[in-house]
């Protein structure tokens, strides 16, 4: 018998009783879905900004490895996406459009089809999400719900930047993924 | 050795084991601050027992819409009865592509199956990338915490094995030089790595797809740049539809780490075009530790490490004491369940003070389960009680406990072992408080004595 069909079995064997699945009722988070998502990103050590602050970012950093997959607004590319993820190594920038945020700890849902290469959103120095306010709900409950049955290949819950507390628990940004986060909530 | 032999060498530093155990309070009393910022939260957990109860009592049928729903999403699925086979599987798709040097995030479940070792027996480099993971395997020890590999270790310690390892400054402990040296390193096997495993934290039967969370991104950052990914799954993972994962995240890292969710939450459903991903469903033991009614509970477990933080004889004795890959009051469950001698002394191992089942976010009874594990254990040994004071009293502590002969063990231990021992806070009881007297003898001998 393959190993397969033993495990199955000896599950099979074992007498149980059985146990329904529970229904999860409708949780509501009291509050400014905004405040409250601002607060949960800067809990998550990531910020979030408006597009003038965006750019005096990059301006002020003179950063000239930009990839800008978002549509929001002006394109700030100054580079293509690549072929190849390992191409991604010393992208300083990447600009991603977010399909809505959480607002009770500040997770943003992306896709393969926002993100082009999976490894951009980890693998760049600087991540900046841009988001629609008009997105947020305001617990995963709810999150769960708008993704329903939607099909990617890939789909990501981002919440902040890398970060680390492995050395003597203190908190350290930029583990190995991108050293910050950026959300720009726009009225879209 | 026993737990208690083990925990007294982890007292000798007493500096470190007070900041051991300060260090895990601290981050119980954050679960509990943003616990209570959820008013449901005793709901959730309520809602995740029952979720799990079901799963427990549906296993194979969901295993099998799991497996079906992956294959269906191009995902390779294996399974594994045991550990051998586990690592048997890993080693040919890793020689199916000539792949020689492989980067791995956390996942307890390829330390229980010593998936290290085998894999460099025969001749592949193995890179853990979860920062505190990597420390530990510079030093050549498992992890000692399922959440914080690490958190045995002083800065001191990490700075110095740095240095060996990775010629950063002598002297120099800063945690972020530390940690961006560790980046520079870690990247570069990123970049180098054909293949990457993971653990997985979920799996949803009704999609096929699995849910990994880390807060570095050390998982994706191997997954997403190598051309196959091995996800490697304990078959409890499963959970059977995709909305129970908000239950389960809204959880996991409160419970964890007391933070509201962990920055990266990967769903994994089918690879990128010309890649492969492979999924190891491992049963090591548990389809047997499902047949036990009474122990069954434990497979409920997301590992998210509160039970340990909270534990006064975790904190006080540290994960090596354990002597199990998954440490603390969970481990005391789950590891007597795979060698029931080699583990004797770990249901002996808690105050049974029941703060682990009060945290558990899927309300595992686990000071119930150690209880009943120490039923067991008395009804398997049948060892003599005298022999094992008289073996405390001379110091040596290899023989396993039983619970009928505690009490006449505590009763020698609070006599002649020295007050490091009995004051280190291992009895957390006797802390801070006069030891009562003890009485000459068991209620039991006085019993046979005196019945006629
Ligand atoms: S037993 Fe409960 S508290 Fe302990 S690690 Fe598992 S889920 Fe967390």
């Amino acid at each position: 018998m393959s190993s397969r069909d033993s495990i199955l079995s000896k599950i099979k064997a074992i007498p149980s009783e059985q146990k329904t699945l529970p229904e999860i009722p409708d949780f509501e988070l009291i509050g400014d879905l905004k405040e409250l998502f601002i607060q949960s990103i800067s809990g998550n050590k990531g910020e979030v900004v408006d597009q003038a602050q965006l750019k005096d970012f990059l301006e002020i950093n003179r950063f000239t490895k930009i990839i800008d997959l978002s549509n929001s607004f002006q394109d700030l590319r100054t580079l293509q996406l690549p072929e190849d993820s390992h191409d991604l190594a010393d992208i300083e920038v990447a600009i991603i459009q977010g399909q809505f945020g959480v607002a009770e700890n500040g997770a943003i849902w992306l896709t393969d089809e926002n993100m082009g290469l999976r490894a951009l959103p980890f693998i760049t120095e600087h991540l900046v999400i841009v988001l629609d306010e008009k997105s947020l709900v305001d617990n995963m409950h709810t999150a769960y719900k708008k993704i329903g049955d939607q099909h990617s290949g890939f789909g990501l819950f981002i919440a902040g930047p890398s970060k680390t507390a492995d050395i003597e628990q203190s908190l350290v940004i930029g583990a190995h993924g991108a050293k910050s986060l950026r959300v720009v909530l726009a009225n879209l | 050795m026993s737990h208690p032999a083990k925990a007294s060498e982890f007292l000798e530093d007493s500096a470190k084991s007070k900041w051991h155990d300060e260090t895990l309070w601290f981050v119980r009393d954050k679960r509990d601050t943003i616990s209570k910022t959820i008013p449901e939260w005793e709901q959730l957990r309520e809602l995740a027992s029952r979720i799990k109860d079901n799963v427990l009592a549906n296993l194979d049928n969901y295993l099998i819409e799991f497996e079906k729903n992956a294959k269906a999403n191009n995902i390779h699925v294996h399974w594994a009865k045991d550990a051998e086979e586990h690592n048997n599987i890993v080693l040919s798709i890793l020689q199916q592509h000539r792949c020689k040097a492989i980067v791995k995030s956390k996942s307890i479940l390829t330390e229980e199956c010593h998936l290290n070792p085998f894999l460099e027996e025969n001749g592949v480099e193995v890179v853990d990338t979860d920062l505190g993971e990597r420390i530990v395997q510079f030093l050549n020890q498992p992890p000692s915490h399922i959440v914080l590999p690490a958190i045995h270790l002083k800065k001191r310690d990490i700075s110095e094995i740095f240095h060996e390892k990775l010629q950063t400054e002598k002297g120099n402990e800063d945690p972020t030089y530390l940690t961006h040296a560790a980046r520079v390193h870690l990247r570069e096997k990123f970049l180098g790595a054909k293949v990457a495993i993971t653990g997985v934290n979920f799996g949803v039967a009704e999609t096929g797809e699995f849910v990994v969370c880390t807060n570095e991104g050390n998982a994706d950052m191997g997954v997403h740049l190598a051309d196959v990914h091995i996800a490697c799954m304990g078959i409890e993972k499963i959970i059977p539809r995709r909305k129970d994962l908000g239950v389960f995240l809204r959880l996991l890292a409160r419970s964890a780490t007391g933070q509201p969710i962990t920055n990266y939450n990967s769903h994994f459903r089918s690879p990128s075009p010309g890649k492969e991903i492979h999924i190891v469903l491992v049963d090591n033991g548990r389809t047997e530790q499902l047949g036990r009614e009474k122990f069954k509970n434990s497979l409920k477990c997301i590992r998210c490490g509160a039970c340990m933080n909270t534990c006064p004889i975790y904190r006080r004795s540290g994960g090596y004491s354990y002597g199990s890959v998954v440490p603390g009051p969970i481990g005391s469950i789950l590891s007597p369940g795979l060698d029931l001698k080699k583990h004797s002394s770990l249901p002996f191992a808690s105050t049974l003070c029941g703060s682990c089942t009060d945290v558990c976010p899927v309300k595992i009874n686990i000071h119930e389960q150690l209880y009943e594990w120490r039923q067991e254990i008395t009804k398997d040994q049948g060892t003599n009680a005298k022999s094992i004071s008289m073996k405390i009293a001379n110091g040596i502590f290899a023989v396993p406990f039983a619970y009928k002969v505690s009490g006449a063990m505590m009763r020698g231990a609070l006599k002649i072992l020295p007050d490091s021992i009995t004051y280190s806070g291992l009895n957390t009881w006797g802390k801070q408080r006069d030891l009562p007297e003890t009485p000459k003898e068991t209620f039991k001998d006085w019993y046979k004595k005196n019945r006629s």
